[in-house]
């Protein structure tokens, strides 16, 4: 972060909106990830972000503001869906950093990283339908008050594919009432004009979730893949918004 | 000591299990209509030394609520036997 660095919660209470943001971002690499370079395309080619791949052997972050946790199939999702990658050196690292205040998202297997780690409630179950999706779906921002939604427009229906087959959203009836007092969904699967509905929940989550944030309101983990949706070329740009949220700025 | 644990990690029997479910359809198929309900868990075996039965159990725990079972979505139990 160039302009000096603040604590989420601090952005979270003073947000205005600079576009003079720029980040390091951080891309983790594990045996098995296979949307690495998708994210790392959006982040340095369209975002034009200094981006490193972090190995996941080594135990330096290498100065990163924000580190990415991508989709694939960590160890090859074997015991579970990254129950493994969340053993891996360099997670050790990427827990240290999100309990400092950094910044840390996970996409798909990057989602069920976090959750395994313990750094993002609930757990990313088999889906419901006994079937890996594989599909464009359309989720709902919940809030706009995250550095990872707060350019988005809650009344609008994005258009992101998701590619799991372990993506139902599954937590204890306390820990589900926590994460909706506190704000913490950012986004819910949804119809294509933005109905939330349990029809619309293509993975059997509960309450139609896609995608959460921790209590400090640093660490994102979302199921739908948005740096599969973050180019013109590619027929979909609606998952841009997301980074260029990222990138926003959150000073105060 | 050496010990072998033979741990059973199931789904949270509140859960929906739908590899449980594909089964059972399975077996349906087979012509098994008595069969009610099926779960698919893990069975993990570990190969462990110790210095007595204590630790080896207090070891086994560790494995099975740290890594072998996600304690939100899955039970787990274990019988120890000394090799």
């Amino acid at each position: 972060m160039k302009k000096g660095r603040k604590s989420a919660k601090q952005n979270h209470e003073t947000l205005k909106i600079s576009y003079l943001w720029a980040m390091k971002f951080g891309v983790v690499i594990f045996p098995g990830s296979n949307c690495d370079q998708d994210v790392i395309d959006v982040l340095s080619k369209t975002m034009n972000q200094e981006v490193v791949k972090l190995w996941h052997k080594d135990h330096d972050l290498q100065g990163c503001d924000f580190i990415m946790l991508p989709g694939g199939f960590s160890y090859g999702d074997y015991l579970r869906s990254g129950a493994i990658a969340r053993f891996s050196p360099i997670m050790q690292e990427v827990i240290q950093h999100a309990n400092r205040g950094g910044y840390v998202m996970g996409i798909c297997n990057g989602f069920q990283i976090l959750t395994e780690a313990g750094l993002l409630p609930g757990a990313l179950l088999r889906n419901q339908e006994q079937k890996f999706l594989c599909k464009n779906v359309y989720v709902k921002p919940q809030t706009t008050s995250l550095l990872a939604t707060q350019l988005l427009d809650t009344n609008k229906a994005y258009k992101i594919p998701v590619a799991h087959g372990e993506g139902r959203f599954y937590t204890d009836a306390d820990t589900l009432k926590k994460i909706q007092d506190n704000d913490q969904v950012m986004f819910r699967y949804c119809s294509h004009d933005g109905i939330i509905a349990p029809e619309f929940d293509c993975n059997g989550s509960l309450d139609n979730i896609a995608g959460i944030t921790n209590e400090g309101r640093n660490v994102f983990g979302m199921m739908p893949h948005p740096e599969r949706a973050a180019d013109a070329d590619l027929g979909n740009t609606d998952g841009k918004a997301i980074f260029e949220s990222l990138l926003a700025g959150v000073l105060a | 000591m050496k010990f072998t644990a033979e741990i059973d990690v199931m789904p949270k029997k509140e859960l929906l299990d739908p590899q449980g479910k594909a089964v059972m359809l399975g077996l349906e198929h087979l012509g098994l209509n008595t069969v009610q309900d099926v779960r698919v868990g893990k069975h993990i075996t570990l190969q462990l030394e110790a210095e007595n039965e204590a630790e080896a159990k207090g070891k086994v725990e560790d494995a099975c609520k740290k890594l072998l079972a996600n304690l939100i979505m899955e039970s787990y139990r274990f019988e120890l036997h000394q090799n």
